[in-house]
């Protein structure tokens, strides 16, 4: 599904994505994990499109297209979902209305009819329900006044009604006590379908417990430095980074 | 003769009767305003002769005044000698004879904003034969005004029909010598629109100068009057969201609103004239006096505009809270794009005890465009307890725009309570890039965040307006992302 070949991504003269390459295939979930700093958020960022990073090297293939040259809204439309690691407020908005225009933007890209308001009350309901969330949630604007946990939840909420192919989401996890963790994670575990990939950046092992990932990758200082099973996480959670860091340098 | 033939020759008398007033053919004016163009124009109208009376006393007066030049706005000077002042209403030949013939731009706009085919023949002023469905609307509509004992019609035949009432208001809320534009108003205005809610009567449905017959070309000086008799109310709705074709380079009307004891008066704008292109050539001059007269004990008044259109605009609708207990409101979007400037607000005068006013002025600026918010709150040394709360909030797109805001404040009576919010904020890459990531254009997502901006004034819209208005701000906004 995705295929990122000896990726160098700098923000001005700075390079922070230094010769990346991952494997993504349909159905998979994928862990990245690293130090802070090591450009998990940049990798997401790029993939997605975010203004502000040059790609100085290498490619990205998303299901045969260079997604690299794509607009960021025609990546979201072909599949690519960003949760985002700090989700932006939009005062006025209600996060319904921007859902059903999300939705009907990716519908007529896939030339279907769009929603109309009530065939789309019923399914953000039923999703709502998914998630344990209120029904009040969904009429307030756009994270104005949510607590953290909440706009996590919203960012999955969000996921579950477009249905994207690729689904990065950037420390979901930060933020969120463990009762909304463990719904955060029952969300994620029920997105988990044989056509979807997913790519959980996390710092800390937390999420895993909940959502165990196919294979777990190490970032470090811009680069893929280590790739292993759901084993590969507990383990850096016993030794930290420390030592992969050493054994790249 | 049957009841039914004698009914058919009654109505081919009247379509005989009407078609006659139609045809009678003026012809235009010259360019140029001296006293015997007034009288002319007095003469045509069949109007009453304190008419003339006061039309001349107001050029008079005009041509002792300075043309205005304080607002932060840059005009090109007007020469008002080289305008005509009375255009006879264009003959069928005259007109686009389909939508063929119309400024493809313009019906792009229609497009967008949904609007039915045949609507978009009235707006684009293209000849149509009376659609039978659109008399039998109108007839209905009228039937049920009258039945209400409410009086909606063009000033025009309130002068003829009601010259007493019209008399007894003209001019009581914005003098004659009120300002430049008012003055130059009072003494060539050729038509608008009069509305008289007698007492207790809750206006069956909402006033739309759409519904008015022969509402379109009343030309650029117009003139409305609305008055709301004790324990009444009213809610009219002015202009239309579709940009209506329109060949008059400069707008200075006049409205004046007067409210009674316990009446209320609800009067919203779209203004969608033409802006001129992105490179700031041609455009509307759209300078407005508006005000309203709370007269009467806990009368209300409530502004809502939202302006989108003109090259220029200068526009302050106001409140005088003159009865004890009176409320005045005011709510506007403002936004300019391309080259437009706009310099509008509010002035709330409050003279009444316990007199209460809410401003809420939302200002976007696009492109190079220059956005000025422009208030003043005035409490008299009698107005015991006045209260206002004013709310400014300017949103810039891009970084080639201006945003501006004057709040003036006057208060001479200690108890009063003044407040004041401004914030001025940007669309943040981030918030645009969020909604990108959703699937959203960038265009799209722009207009979304504009709109959530301006929530808090659409709300104040009746329906079916605060649907097109949302639309309208996504139109105008076009071109401002790159
Ligand atoms: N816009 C930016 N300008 C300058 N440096 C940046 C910018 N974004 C990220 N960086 C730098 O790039 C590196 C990687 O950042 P980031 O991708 O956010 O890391 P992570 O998400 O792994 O913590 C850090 O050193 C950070 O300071
Ligand atoms: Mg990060």
């Amino acid at each position: 599904m995705l295929s990122i070949e000896n990726l160098h991504v700098s923000v001005g003269d700075k390079p922070i994505l230094k010769g990346l390459n991952l494997q993504i295939n349909a159905g998979e979930v994928h862990a990245i994990m690293g130090p802070n700093g090591a450009g998990k958020s940049t990798l997401s960022h790029v993939l997605s499109g975010k203004a502000g990073y040059t790609v100085t090297a290498g490619s990205a293939i998303y299901q045969g297209k260079d997604l690299l040259a794509m607009e960021p809204e025609m990546r979201a439309r072909e599949g690519v979902f960003l949760a985002f690691q700090y989700p932006v407020e939009i005062p006025g908005v209600s996060n319904i209305y921007l859902l059903k225009a999300a939705l009907n933007a990716m519908r007529k890209h896939n030339d279907l009819p769009e929603v109309d308001a009530m065939d789309f009350l019923a399914l953000v309901k039923d999703k709502v329900k998914l998630l344990e969330m209120d029904d009040k949630f969904l009429y307030r604007s756009v994270k104005e006044g949510f607590s953290g946990g909440e706009k996590k939840r919203n960012e999955i909420l969000q996921a579950a009604i477009l249905e994207p192919s690729l689904c990065i989401l950037d420390e979901t996890d930060s933020g969120l006590d463990i009762d909304a963790l463990k719904v955060v994670a029952s969300g994620l575990n029920s997105l988990r379908d044989p056509e979807r990939a997913f790519l959980m950046i996390t710092h800390y092992q937390r999420l895993l417990d909940y959502v165990t990932p196919d294979i777990v990758h190490v970032l470090a200082d811009g680069q893929i430095v280590k790739t292993g099973g759901a084993e590969l996480a507990l383990e850096l959670e016993a030794k930290g980074y420390q030592w992969l860091e050493e054994q790249a340098a | 003769m049957s009841a039914s033939a004698q009914e058919i020759e009654n109505l081919i008398g009247q379509e005989y009767k009407d078609g006659f007033v139609t045809e009678l053919e003026v012809d235009t004016f010259p360019p140029g305003l001296d006293e015997e163009v007034i009288a002319k124009l007095s003469a045509i109208k069949g109007e009453p002769a304190f008419m003339l009376e006061y039309r001349l006393k107001a050029f008079r007066h005009w041509q002792t005044m300075p043309e205005p030049n304080w607002a932060q706005l840059n005009i090109e000077p007007i020469d008002y000698q080289a305008i005509s002042y009375y255009s006879a209403p264009k003959k069928d030949a005259d007109k686009p004879q389909s939508l063929d013939e119309v400024d493809p731009v313009l019906l792009d706009t229609y497009k967008k904003l949904g609007i039915p085919l045949d609507e978009q023949e009235r707006l684009a002023g293209v000849a149509v034969d009376a659609v039978f469905d659109s008399v039998s609307v109108a007839t209905t509509f009228k039937g049920k005004l009258k039945d209400a004992g409410v009086i909606f019609c063009p000033i025009s035949e309130a002068l003829q029909e009601y010259p007493e009432l019209v008399r007894q208001y003209l001019g009581t809320v914005v003098p004659e010598t009120d300002n430049f534009f008012a003055a130059l108003n009072a003494a060539v205005f050729t038509d608008g629109s009069f509305v008289y809610i007698p007492k207790g009567v809750r206006c069956p449905m909402e006033l739309s100068t759409y519904f008015r017959i022969n509402a379109a070309n009343t030309g650029q000086f117009e003139r409305t009057l609305i008055i709301a008799d004790a324990d009444s109310h009213v809610s009219y709705l002015e202009g239309c969201t579709a940009p209506m074709r329109d060949e008059n380079q400069l707008h200075a009307a006049v409205v004046e609103l007067v409210a009674l004891d316990n009446a209320e008066i609800k009067y919203s704008t779209v203004q969608n004239w033409y802006p001129g292109d992105e490179n700031g050539v041609g455009g509307i001059y759209n300078f407005v006096t508006k005000r309203a007269e709370c007269r009467g004990a806990n009368s209300k008044v409530s502004w809502t505009q939202v302006e989108t259109g003109s090259a220029i605009t200068w526009k302050y609708p106001s409140c005088v809270l003159l009865g004890d207990h009176s409320v005045g409101e005011f709510y506007s979007v403002a936004l300019t794009n391309n080259y437009q400037q706009a310099d509008t607000g509010t002035k709330m005068i409050h003279i009444g005890k316990n007199t209460r006013s809410t401003i809420i002025a939302k200002g976007i600026s696009a492109g190079r465009s220059q956005n000025t918010y422009r208030g003043l709150v005035k409490v008299a040394k009698s107005a015991e307890n006045a209260r206002n709360y004013t709310q400014c909030d300017s949103l810039l797109v891009g970084d080639k725009c201006g945003a501006h805001t004057f709040p003036y404040v006057e208060v001479k009576q200690p108890s009063a309570q003044v407040e004041h919010e401004a914030t001025t904020s940007k669309i943040s890459e981030d918030q645009l890039f969020f909604c990108q990531q959703r699937g959203l254009s960038a265009e799209d997502a722009v207009s979304m965040i504009v709109n959530g901006f301006c929530k808090t004034v659409f709300k104040e819209l009746p329906m079916e307006f605060a649907v097109e208005a949302q639309a309208l701000l996504g139109i105008s906004l076009e071109g401002s992302v790159g």
